[in-house]
């Protein structure tokens, strides 16, 4: 069991390293992804995921695999497409979603193009899957830096956003808090999703933060257990998937999505609110 | 209704709301127009018309919600906080995994940061006795009937504690006994001093229960007591005056 579980991680120090960054990640990600699926924007994470590359890319011709460079740049490109979209749902008759899917091909694509212009296949694999076990000082120090903003963030916002989630005509009559809590929470949104394009990548970074949230939403009825349970789902997936990955030699961020699609799947069967099994084998109903 | 009429009016004096010339629309068609009148502070005010008589447009101004393109609205001694509006079928996501106590609570005017204290438990505890859902407080909204939907938008209402309560058909989809029950709680938010001013299509619970009626056909047909107002002829000339959006009208002269 030691040999297995533990040894991996106390015999090497980038494996350490990646456990930590994951763990950052799934902390402040998935209780995001809970919110995601609430607001019916499950793909809109995928898509603004996809929306930060052109800016990373643009970071990277710059000045090469930088951290500070490639932050910057997909900040700016995923506020841009994140606003942008928005912009776009309120002054055309394209729906938020349409535009949303939009620029976030026209933004990949650019991207792709961007990163090939000067880099090399290894560069463009680097940018569209990450590598959590290359995680330098500076990373880890920006990935838990956004962990701990995020938690703060929801912490404050809480209230808002989970009325601007059940009844948004309610608290748009009460107070003007609405518009300034979808901004937050898209800021958020974006800053999450640079910290997850430097450990996972453009295309897994969002697994880390649906997944888990998706199989959360199968278990608990609550919405403060739905958040726990969610962060506490990606963190066990970032540890398998990690041990997995040292194991069986696959690359590190498709094995953490793929244990976080695992939990996934056993919960869309057995979970305790809206599992299959449930749906199947109803318990006996109660007396009132 | 124990109460003469002007207790409560004096008790609020200065909470009324009137409107001056209101025209409301949207795309500079007018669904009401030319509207002048008042709802008296502690007044209890019916609006009712055809369908596409802009009742609800009427409503959502009246909440502040919709601004006139012409004439104004004024609300003495109202700030925003101080008017509640319950929309025709709230856009509430049931889905989402939240219980009644919390939802009721939420229309406490406590701020979005504000500790919710003992005090305001308390308050939602005796709203939640008071629209008869004791014993709800943990259950999830999704598992409400239409019925007792309504009975928790009233007592998130009653939370709200509002001087001037807008409501948009709020007894569309729920039994005779939920009518009766909820319309008791407005006679006894009326009681309190508070201006209502509820969309009705029921003329019966509106002759039985409210004072005052506007009858509303995109103008005012009538508005003043309610047995001068819902009257045959009124009702038929409001049938004949509703009609569609002309997309050609002319600009209206009268805006001059």
């Amino acid at each position: 069991m030691h040999d297995l579980f533990i040894a991996p991680f106390a015999d090497f120090a980038f494996m350490r390293r990646a456990l930590v960054g994951a763990v950052a990640l799934s902390l402040s990600g998935a209780p995001l992804g809970v919110f995601l699926i609430l607001r019916r924007m499950s793909l809109s994470g995928d898509a603004m995921a996809h929306a930060i590359l052109p800016g990373a890319a643009i970071g990277y011709l710059v000045a090469g695999l930088s951290l500070p460079a490639m932050t910057i740049g997909g900040l700016a490109a995923g506020l841009v497409v994140a606003f942008g979209a928005g912009l776009a749902a309120r002054a055309t008759s394209l729906r938020e979603d349409a535009s949303l899917a939009a620029f976030y091909l026209v933004s990949l694509a650019l991207g792709v193009t961007l990163v090939s212009l000067r880099g090399s296949n290894i560069d463009l694999l680097h940018v569209l899957f990450g590598n959590v076990l290359a995680l330098d000082d500076s990373a880890l120090m920006l990935l838990s830096a956004i962990a701990s903003l995020t938690l703060l963030a929801l912490a404050l916002l809480y209230r808002p956003l989970v009325l601007d989630t059940v009844d948004p005509a309610f608290l748009a009559t009460t107070t003007r808090a609405g518009s300034a809590t979808q901004i937050a929470f898209l800021g958020v949104l974006v800053l999450n999703l640079v910290a997850g394009f430097h450990a996972l990548g453009t295309l897994m970074s969002v697994g880390l933060m649906m997944l888990p949230a998706a199989s959360a939403r199968l278990w608990a009825r609550r919405l403060e257990t739905t958040l726990a349970l969610a962060a506490l789902f990606a963190v066990l997936a970032a540890y398998i998937g990690l041990v997995a990955s040292y194991r069986l030699a696959t690359p590190s961020g498709p094995s953490i999505v793929l244990a976080a699609g695992a939990i996934y799947f056993l919960s869309l069967i057995f979970g305790a609110s809206g599992g299959a099994l449930r749906h199947f084998a109803p318990r006996r109903h109660l007396e009132a | 209704m124990s109460q003469s009429p002007d207790s409560g009016a004096a008790r609020a004096k200065g909470c009324g709301v009137a409107l001056q010339n209101v025209t409301l629309g949207y795309d500079g068609h007018p669904a009401v127009h030319h509207l002048s009148g008042d709802f008296p502070a502690g007044s209890m005010t019916a609006i009712c018309g055809p369908n596409g008589a802009g009742k609800s447009t009427l409503a959502r101004a009246l909440a502040g919600a919709l601004k006139p393109i012409g004439g104004a609205i004024l609300r003495e001694g109202l700030p925003a906080r101080a008017i509640a509006y319950l929309p025709q079928a709230a856009e509430i996501d049931r889905t989402f995994p939240m219980d009644v106590f919390d939802m009721v609570v939420s229309g406490a005017r406590v701020g979005l940061f504000g500790a919710l204290g003992a005090r305001v438990r308390e308050s939602a505890e005796r709203a939640l006795a008071a629209v008869g859902l004791q014993g709800f407080e943990r259950r999830p909204i999704g598992a409400l009937s239409g019925g007792q939907t309504q009975r928790m938008l009233f007592a998130r209402l009653m939370m709200q504690d509002a001087r001037f309560l807008v409501l948009d058909e709020p007894f569309a989809a729920v039994d005779e006994r939920t009518t009766a029950d909820l319309t008791a709680l407005l006679e006894r938010w009326r009681g309190e001093g508070r201006t209502i001013v509820a969309v009705l299509h029921d003329l019966a619970e509106v002759r039985a229960h409210f004072r005052r009626t506007l009858l509303l056909a995109r103008e005012c047909v009538a508005w003043g007591p309610t047995s001068d107002v819902l009257t045959a002829d009124n009702l038929a000339r409001a049938r004949r005056m509703s009609e569609a959006f002309d997309e050609s009208a002319a600009a209206c002269e009268r805006a001059a």
